[in-house]
């Protein structure tokens, strides 16, 4: 039996984004788009190389060479997406947007609050162009408010909104996030702000701006701590806390992370329950497992330190992987801490899942990316085409879109407008 | 434009009707569909689902009516309570869906098709529907089986790997706020609305496997792709981002004792020149002693990574950068230290705890808070508002369902 796959998802084939988004908090709202099918194309600054991208051109790099097209973060974040070069400083250039916003459904972009306005394309004249276009803007503060103008990237957005501040262990600064998690979920929750905007399109044929902060987007992901302290006047900041390897939401103990035999190899064990606990302590058959005190929930989170320490003496005797297992077989939620080689090449369920596809870059050659963690049955993303090259579709974009001749396009080209 | 005024009734979404089985995994996609204007009708068995039997409960009063994460995860949707298990209830379930344009659940693999209730029993009663299953590890696939909670998802799928200290033999760390079941939901909203798109224009309704693990597999930044295209393996540091080599602490205490993130060190001769600004402004160059080296810094055009290492006078310039940021930090406080780095164009910020972002003047200016009645309890109370703002229409937020509170939608 084979499979062909097809060319484009087909789910979104109809809708078309210009595209100004960038890094990843923007770039990878238009990722999701462009692999579920829409047309996606990305403008870039033919003056700059497109470096308004800082990942453009940056590490990681597969092999000894550099350059602006051999970046591994701008690749993965900017798979099946086509890309033009286009001079806005320009008055050509500007003309050439405006007939791109014209046959397009969405304009989207993460510069710094103000940028497209002052290029002559904030929202108004945006829709002056076309009446029903979708514009959507993402910065770290928003376009309104106080500190509209102020300078983000993701760690400022993810300290600002309190993400940074909840994760963390008693007594030690906050550990943070090891990574710019609302960049991704600064892109993710701007494709739904898109999607969002195409939805009410379709039902009214009505545009909208939509304005999104990223830490605004950020904070949004609190929402039960920040009501314990609306509503009980109990802060996180408070001593003791945050303890994120615990459970408060809803309290369950043990609840951590615990060392094992290896190089930094670390176990996650949940206890949901009673029920759970005696299982656990089956496994573990530590004498201090009959212990009174812990037979309760009650008990056991009133002396959690003590039985930390307990759990963590004896499974550092362990496997991560064998406890793991030996745990899931019993019936408690449990799973080995992964090291991105172990997740990545030797999980069953991510290679089953087909998440590490091989797309095809022009200058880097075939290279693995992060796939989608969604299957659709009918409409499957599709993820082949690797990133876009500077200007690699300007022959498409401005001879078969905007229908100009080839000789057009090389005088564009030749007066520095692409 | 402000978030003045509604944008009348509804929102983007208004029109579309969402069955959502409750679920402690998928009940923030339902939430997300629900404040951006969807019906959103959440079926919970009778007495209620257990989530609403998680502390912590308003007041410390366990009652099923005043749990927190019901509260929030629940703003705007309706709630009814159906029998699954029982025939009635089976039926009254099916009817429901008839007439749904999107199902969210997160039962486990074979749960629903045990009782005659999974997509493929209930299609031919609304071919058009959007079928959204948000699963640990997807509704197939080896691990499928597999028990988990937030913790086990972050720790099996790559965040907990980057996150945590210097000092590796502390555990790593699991961020707080149940992120692993947030981030499957995000996905799953994603997914739900391009299928919504898709049938707007071809009327084909279609499933959607979503899994927890793929989810936050392919949201670890570098920790991934430095490893797909360079084989390299990230390790964490204290703060900031899990990295191939270790880089220089982000975090500064202020002078009232709060951690601020001081950012990235400066090395364009911009950058340096903004900080001899910001220091001639609060009068403390001399107190500093070092600025000449950040004049310098400006003469010479700002100083390359690569010259860090090999050029002397580059690093004492790059040192000399890090240093006034961090001299700043300590003798202002936090917030005085995050508007004079910002008024100076620098980015760096204070660390808020969550509450703290309620009462700063940024978010309060652009509604960000919102105020929800709780009529029941003869009170108010202030919830995080929108992740983002449609046509500048002001957040409008409902309280959660009481248990069975629109039973009546069942006929």
């Amino acid at each position: 039996m084979t499979t062909v796959t097809p060319a484009k998802s087909a789910a979104l084939s109809h809708i078309r984004i210009c595209d100004f988004t960038g890094q990843l908090a923007g770039a990878g709202a238009t990722r999701w788009l462009a692999a579920l099918g829409a047309q996606v194309i990305r403008i870039e600054d033919p003056v700059r190389q497109g470096k308004w991208d800082i990942l453009r051109g940056n590490e990681p790099f597969q092999d000894d060479r550099r350059g602006i097209e051999l970046g591994g973060g701008f690749q993965n974040h900017n798979v099946e997406k086509l890309g033009i070069t286009l001079n806005l400083r320009t008055d050509r250039g500007k003309e050439l947007l405006r007939q791109l916003v014209e046959i397009s459904d969405v304009v989207s972009e993460n510069f710094a609050a103000g940028v497209l306005e002052r290029w002559g394309f904030d929202y108004p004249a945006l829709r002056a162009i076309k009446d029903d276009i979708i514009y959507v803007s993402n910065c770290g503060f928003g376009h309104t408010g106080p500190y509209r103008s102020f300078r983000t990237w993701g760690p400022i957005v993810q300290a600002a909104c309190g993400l940074t501040f909840s994760s963390g262990l008693p007594g030690l600064p906050p550990a943070g996030w090891g990574y710019s998690y609302m960049d991704h979920h600064g892109g993710n929750i701007m494709a739904i702000a898109i999607l969002c905007a195409l939805v009410h399109h379709q039902r009214t044929g009505e545009g909208q701006w939509v304005d999104m902060s990223c830490t605004e987007a950020g904070a949004a992901l609190l929402g039960p701590v920040v009501l314990d302290y609306t509503v009980n006047g109990r802060p996180l900041r408070r001593t003791g806390m945050p303890n994120s390897n615990r459970s408060q939401f809803p309290p369950m103990a043990p609840h951590g992370i615990y060392a094992c035999t290896g190089d930094d190899d670390w176990v996650a064990v949940s206890c949901r329950d009673d029920h759970d606990w005696v299982r656990f302590a089956e496994v573990m058959a530590q004498p201090w497992c009959g212990d009174a005190r812990y037979a309760t929930l009650a008990g056991r989170l009133a002396h959690e330190d003590e039985l930390d320490l307990a759990i963590d003496a004896a499974t550092r005797s362990w496997n991560k992987f064998d406890l793991a297992a030996r745990l899931q077989a019993v019936g408690v939620p449990a799973s080995a801490v992964q090291k991105p080689a172990e997740r990545i090449d030797a999980d069953t369920n991510t290679s089953a899942w087909g998440l590490w596809p091989t797309v095809e870059h022009r200058e880097m050659g075939e290279v693995r990316v992060d796939g989608e963690p969604a299957h659709f049955s009918e409409t499957d993303w599709v993820i082949a085409r690797g990133a876009p090259c500077l200007g690699e579709h300007n022959e498409q974009v401005f001879g078969e879109l905007l229908g100009m001749t080839t000789a057009q396009i090389d005088d564009l080209r030749t007066d520095g407008i692409i | 434009m402000e978030r003045s005024e509604s944008a009348g009734p509804g929102g983007p979404l208004s029109g579309l009707r969402v069955v959502e089985l409750a679920s402690s995994r998928a009940c923030f996609a339902g939430k997300l569909l629900a404040i951006y204007g969807a019906e959103v009708i959440v079926v919970e068995p009778p007495g209620g689902h257990e989530t609403r039997h998680w502390a912590p409960f308003a007041g410390d009063v366990e009652d099923p009516e005043r749990s927190l994460w019901w509260w929030h995860y629940n703003t705007n949707k309706l709630g009814v309570t159906i029998d699954l298990d029982d025939r009635a209830g089976a039926d009254a379930l099916r009817s429901l869906i008839a007439t749904a344009d999107i199902v969210v659940e997160s039962e486990m693999p074979g749960v629903l098709a045990a009782k005659a209730l999974d997509y493929p029993d209930l299609r031919s009663l609304n071919p058009a529907m959007i079928w959204v299953s948000v699963t640990p590890f997807g509704r197939s696939g080896p691990r499928a089986s597999e028990l988990s909670t937030d913790l086990t998802v972050l720790a099996g799928g790559g965040p907990v790997w980057s996150c945590g200290y210097d000092d590796h033999s502390i555990p790593p760390v699991r961020g707080g706020g149940n992120q692993g079941y947030q981030t499957g939901s995000i996905f799953a909203t994603m997914s739900a609305l391009t299928a919504v798109l898709h049938r707007g224009a071809t009327g084909i309704g279609q499933f959607i496997d979503v899994s927890l693990h793929a989810a936050v597999n392919v949201t670890t930044e570098a920790a991934t792709y430095d490893y797909l295209v360079a084989q390299r393996t990230v390790q964490r540091q204290t703060g900031r981002h899990a990295s191939v080599r270790m880089t220089t602490s982000s975090f500064a205490e202020a002078a009232d004792g709060r951690t601020v993130h001081s950012g990235v060190p400066p090395r364009s001769a911009a950058e340096y020149q903004r900080l001899v600004d910001w220091l001639d402004d609060e009068g403390v160059r001399e107190e500093y002693g070092e600025a000449f080296f950040l004049e310098m810094g400006v003469a010479r055009g700002g100083v390359q990574l690569n010259e860090i290492a090999t050029d002397p006078e580059a690093q004492a310039i790059f040192n000399a950068g890090r240093e006034a940021i961090r001299f700043m930090a300590e003798r202002s406080t936090a917030y005085e230290f995050f508007m004079g780095a910002q008024h100076h164009g620098i980015a760096a910020t204070v660390v808020y705890s969550p509450e703290e972002v309620l009462s700063d003047p940024h978010f309060v200016a652009r509604g960000f808070p919102v105020e929800v009645e709780h009529e029941d309890l003869g009170a108010s109370y202030t919830y995080l508002g929108l992740p983002f703002i449609c046509n500048g229409s002001a957040s409008q937020l409902r309280r959660a369902p009481r248990i069975g509170e629109h039973n009546g939608l069942l006929g």
